[in-house]
């Protein structure tokens, strides 16, 4: 619990920051995170390999931690079927494009955009968003309610970048290699199912 | 995601090459603030990316809707499947 306020408090402080233009310097952030990221990524790499035991425990690790990804995907698209009925306006096509981009939100709104015109895109930009916020603000309380492969699942295709660092955190580092595997897996097939069903 | 892949491929590297060497003691801590700061980064992002700001009253309960369902749907079978591991496992777990 402690750590999801911290973290909703720091993401939140951003927002404000940038809201209330109290930035003194209005460069491009989006460089300023992904050095941060790629930090996190090599120390997190750091991690792996000066852990003997990581690949030893690899090996050990049940198989059936290799149909997450196939959970995940499975998951998604139902739940974003049934989100159809919500939204009359939207048919059942547009929901699982939108559903498809798996928090991987740079590729699948413009993918989006290009097949189904801006709004659509807009929304797929947001929802996959979203969706990655949930996954780094909520991770800890996930852990808590549904395990530990509930966070990994919700953070999509971005669990092999974005949210990586802070799975590793939440998770423990005996799961760093399914949160690598999964995401690798559903990266690839965002591409395929939002073209898929963008164009249905 | 070349580069994300080939920076771990290099963190992995050193850390191997440095194993015996350092204290990983140090590296969580270090982590956990990083990740304050990747979080307030990309809050300022967020706060600075007009399109988003400017589509965030017409359609973002739409796209609250449809993260919360792909959310809920990953959930549920995450949890399904770390049931069955856990069952099968007996209480082995990571």
């Amino acid at each position: 619990m402690k750590g999801s306020v911290i973290i909703v408090g720091f993401f939140v402080a951003g927002i404000m920051v940038a809201v209330m233009k109290l930035l003194p310097w209005n460069g491009d952030m989006g460089t300023v995170s992904y050095l941060t990221l790629c930090a996190l990524i090599f120390l997190v790499g750091f991690m792996i390999g000066n852990d003997a035991e990581i690949v030893k425990k690899f090996k050990t690790l049940n198989r059936l931690y290799m149909l997450l990804p196939l959970m995940t995907i499975v998951g998604t698209l139902a739940g974003c079927a049934i989100t159809t009925l919500l939204l009359p306006h939207r048919s059942l096509a547009d929901c699982l494009a939108v559903g498809s981009g798996m928090g991987y939100y740079s590729l699948s709104s413009v993918l989006i955009t290009q097949y189904r015109g801006p709004e659509l895109g807009a929304v797929a930009l947001l929802a996959n968003i979203v969706r990655e916020v949930f996954t780094l603000l909520g991770a800890p309380l996930m852990v808590r309610w549904f395990g530990k492969l509930a966070p990994i699942s919700v953070g999509g295709a971005t669990t092999m970048d974005t949210t990586l660092p802070i799975l590793t955190n939440v998770c423990g580092k005996d799961l760093v290699i399914v949160s690598i595997f999964h995401g690798f897996i559903v990266d690839f097939s965002v591409p395929f199912l939002v073209t898929f069903f963008a164009n249905l | 995601m070349l580069q994300i892949i080939l920076i771990m491929a290099a963190g992995i590297a050193t850390g191997w090459l440095l194993r015996q060497r350092i204290p990983v003691k140090w590296l969580n801590p270090v982590i956990t603030v990083m990740v304050w700061a990747l979080l307030f980064f990309l809050g300022v992002e967020v706060g600075m990316n007009e399109k988003v700001l400017a589509s965030l009253q017409s359609l973002g309960l739409e796209a609250l809707l449809l993260a919360v369902a792909a959310s809920a749907g990953s959930i549920a079978l995450a949890w399904a499947l770390w049931k069955l591991i856990k069952r099968k496992e007996g209480g082995r777990l990571p």
